[in-house]
């Protein structure tokens, strides 16, 4: 306790010095929060405006149709944005069964012992690591021993190496944070477990699991390190076969072992090119590329509020 | 279940999203890796040969010539493109895995030393002057414009130049310095070229190097410097025509294709897009469209030739300097 606080005359403690001291400093912090929070959010704001006031003229019908070109003013990023979609659904596949199954078993089936322990630390920590090091691994074990190619399937394995770890944590923390009672309940109403988990647990928790991918999607979407090492070209002027056709059996997985390109890709490509003209293009990707990942996580975030909703 | 059919919404979303991909049969595909330099040139290519050639796929990857040589001599691709001649040690690789390979240069680029437009007192320099700034000695030494000819104000000299693992670099540092890879190491280095641009045009005292195609068409904010081989020879400006003829020396460097023989032999799409690539209309129009120098008009044609025969093997034991299309039109093909 500090000696201004104490009224020198009395010797007793002084509440309303007391108060007076708390409420500045709680304004102190206030200020200091609000401040950082403004210079933040303008740095943000004036990036982001910087390069759609560059970007946003360019983008047409045409630049999201068109095939990387020499010519500036008539490339355009056809393949760059069918290649991140189609590495993004493969990423989404892999990831996000085998995320929450980890994720699962660690939470609700796992012993508790070392070995869980080890497991648990090591999840924890890969999250953590450079996107760089994926790509490595991913060049040396996907690419070099199995010889899988540089191929959309192989991006999509890196990818989804690179967003388990957070798809994992994310599962677990939203298992950990239903209440007792639900699993309490549904013992009760004598549900096995595996009933308990898929019946109660995994609904429960969906919203935290979908903030989990939103977070991990949204990581993968902008990564370009991990794919270039493994491979993703420059110049792609075709696209990979179609997932869906009019003959049976009406899917096919051909897509997965074809080329590809990513915007990142495109992007980098483009800025380090002599001609003004492809700056703007490489502006224009920009735009487009953070507007998919609005639209990604919109679109989950507008998913959960429905789930948050219905399942009250 | 409505949650459910929120999610098959975005489930088909993603599924139309890939519909639009169209199907196409067994696929024919060039791949070609390599020097982020050539890429340009064999994007046009590309392209071009793309527009008249349906069905026929041509990729181009940025690995860099080191990365590209790497991949080419594993057999992964068919076409290296190379911003210098293969080193010893790569052929070494690719004779191991028996890569056999047809070497075809096709352009020539002209490494250009740069200042910034205010500078008035620069025209020309001489190869030893850049030699004394650049020469690994110099480093924390020469720092002032005074100190490269007396008659240049003091000044600081500040310095900038292509990143260290470009064959920009080491092209430049073989012509300027004598030695390859080998320069002093307190300049800018970037391997974004564009960098470069910005760091001499808002500087006064800045002196850098980077390929031709960056200066021409950055050519209103950047000052080319003449350069002389020796003190009494005539100073060159850089220009496509310069590059050309073979007097703007020892700056200006050829660059190549590397074509796997075995790709030749086994896909025919192959040789088709090397002969494309190696006409003389074509080349003369699309390597100049993206700023590099065409080779002159009967290099194509020898060149050609070379690649019809088939004839194997490089004409360089690492770089050589100074080197005009005369030369390399005679100098014997080692395997």
């Amino acid at each position: 306790m500090s000696t201004e606080t104490v009224n020198p005359v009395t010797g007793k403690i002084d509440e309303q010095a007391l108060v007076t001291k708390a409420n500045r400093q709680d304004l102190r912090f206030a200020i200091i929060g609000f401040v950082v929070l403004v210079v933040v959010m303008a740095t943000l704001f004036a990036l982001v405006l910087d390069f759609m006031i560059d970007g946003v003229p360019r983008i047409s019908g045409e630049f999201l149709t068109n095939y990387p070109s020499r010519r500036p003013e008539q490339a355009g990023i056809l393949s760059a944005w069918v290649g991140t979609t189609l590495v993004m659904s493969a990423t989404a596949m892999l990831a996000i069964p085998i995320g929450v199954a980890a994720g699962v078993y660690l939470e609700e089936y796992a012993p508790k012992n070392w070995l869980t322990d080890i497991i648990e630390i090591n999840v924890t920590n890969l999250a953590g690591v450079p996107s760089i090091i994926y790509g490595l691994l991913a060049l040396g074990l996907f690419v070099q021993i199995f010889r899988l190619g540089q191929t959309i399937l192989v991006a999509g394995m890196t990818l989804a190496l690179l967003i388990l770890p957070i798809i994992i944590v994310a599962t677990r923390e939203a298992l950990r944070s239903i209440p007792l009672e639900t699993r309490e309940a549904a013992f009760g109403l004598g549900a096995d477990k595996w009933q308990a988990v898929w019946m109660y647990l995994l609904p429960a928790g969906r919203p935290g699991i979908l903030t989990g991918v939103i977070v991990g999607m949204s990581r993968a979407i902008g990564e370009t390190a991990p794919i270039i090492t493994i491979g993703a070209l420059t110049f792609i002027a075709f696209l990979p076969p179609a997932p869906l056709q009019d003959t049976f059996p009406f899917v096919n997985f051909d897509w997965l072992n074809s080329p590809y390109t990513v915007m990142p890709i495109q992007m980098f490509n483009w800025i380090s090119r002599p001609q003004a003209g492809f700056h703007v293009a490489a502006a224009a990707t920009g735009v487009i590329l953070l507007s998919m990942t609005l639209l990604m996580n919109g679109l989950a975030i507008y998913i959960r509020y429905r789930i948050r909703r219905s399942s009250r | 279940m409505k949650q459910w059919t929120t999610l098959l919404a975005a489930g088909t979303l993603i599924v139309s999203a890939l519909t639009i991909t169209t199907a196409i049969a067994q696929q024919k595909i060039i791949t070609v890796d390599g020097s982020s330099t050539v890429f340009p040139i064999t994007e046009a290519m590309a392209e071009e040969f793309q527009k008249t050639n349906k069905g026929i796929k041509v990729t181009v990857g940025i690995g860099g010539t080191g990365g590209g040589f790497k991949k080419f001599c594993r057999g992964e691709i068919d076409i290296s493109d190379a911003s210098r001649p293969i080193r010893d040690v790569e052929r070494a690789d690719c004779q191991k895995n028996n890569v056999e390979y047809i070497e075809l240069p096709v352009a020539l680029d002209a490494l250009t030393v740069m200042v910034n437009p205010k500078n008035d007192w620069v025209k020309e320099m001489t190869v030893a002057e850049l030699k004394k700034i650049w020469q690994p000695e110099a480093q924390g030494k020469i720092t002032n414009w005074k100190q490269v000819r007396d008659s240049f104000p003091d000044r600081p000299l500040k310095l900038y130049g292509a990143g260290v693992d470009s064959g920009t670099y080491d092209y430049f540092t073989a012509a300027i310095v004598g030695k390859e890879h080998s320069s002093r190491g307190d300049f800018t280095a970037s391997e974004d070229d564009n960098v470069l641009v910005q760091g001499i045009a808002g500087d006064i005292n800045a002196l850098g190097f980077f390929g031709l195609a960056y200066y021409l068409e950055n050519a209103s904010k950047l000052k080319a410097v003449a350069i002389k081989t020796k003190d009494d020879s005539k100073a060159v400006l850089p220009s496509v025509e310069a590059a050309k003829d073979g007097t703007y020396q020892p700056l200006s460097r050829p660059i190549f294709i590397y074509v796997s023989k075995k790709s030749v032999e086994t896909k025919p799409e192959v040789a088709k897009f090397v002969e494309f690539y190696m006409d003389n209309k074509n080349a003369q129009k699309l390597v100049k469209e993206v700023g590099y120098v065409p080779l002159p008009e009967n290099a194509y044609n020898v060149f050609m030739q070379r690649f019809k025969e088939r004839k194997l093997g490089t004409a360089f034991h690492g770089s050589k300097i100074g080197v005009s299309i005369g030369e390399l039109l005679k100098t014997p093909l080692v395997n």
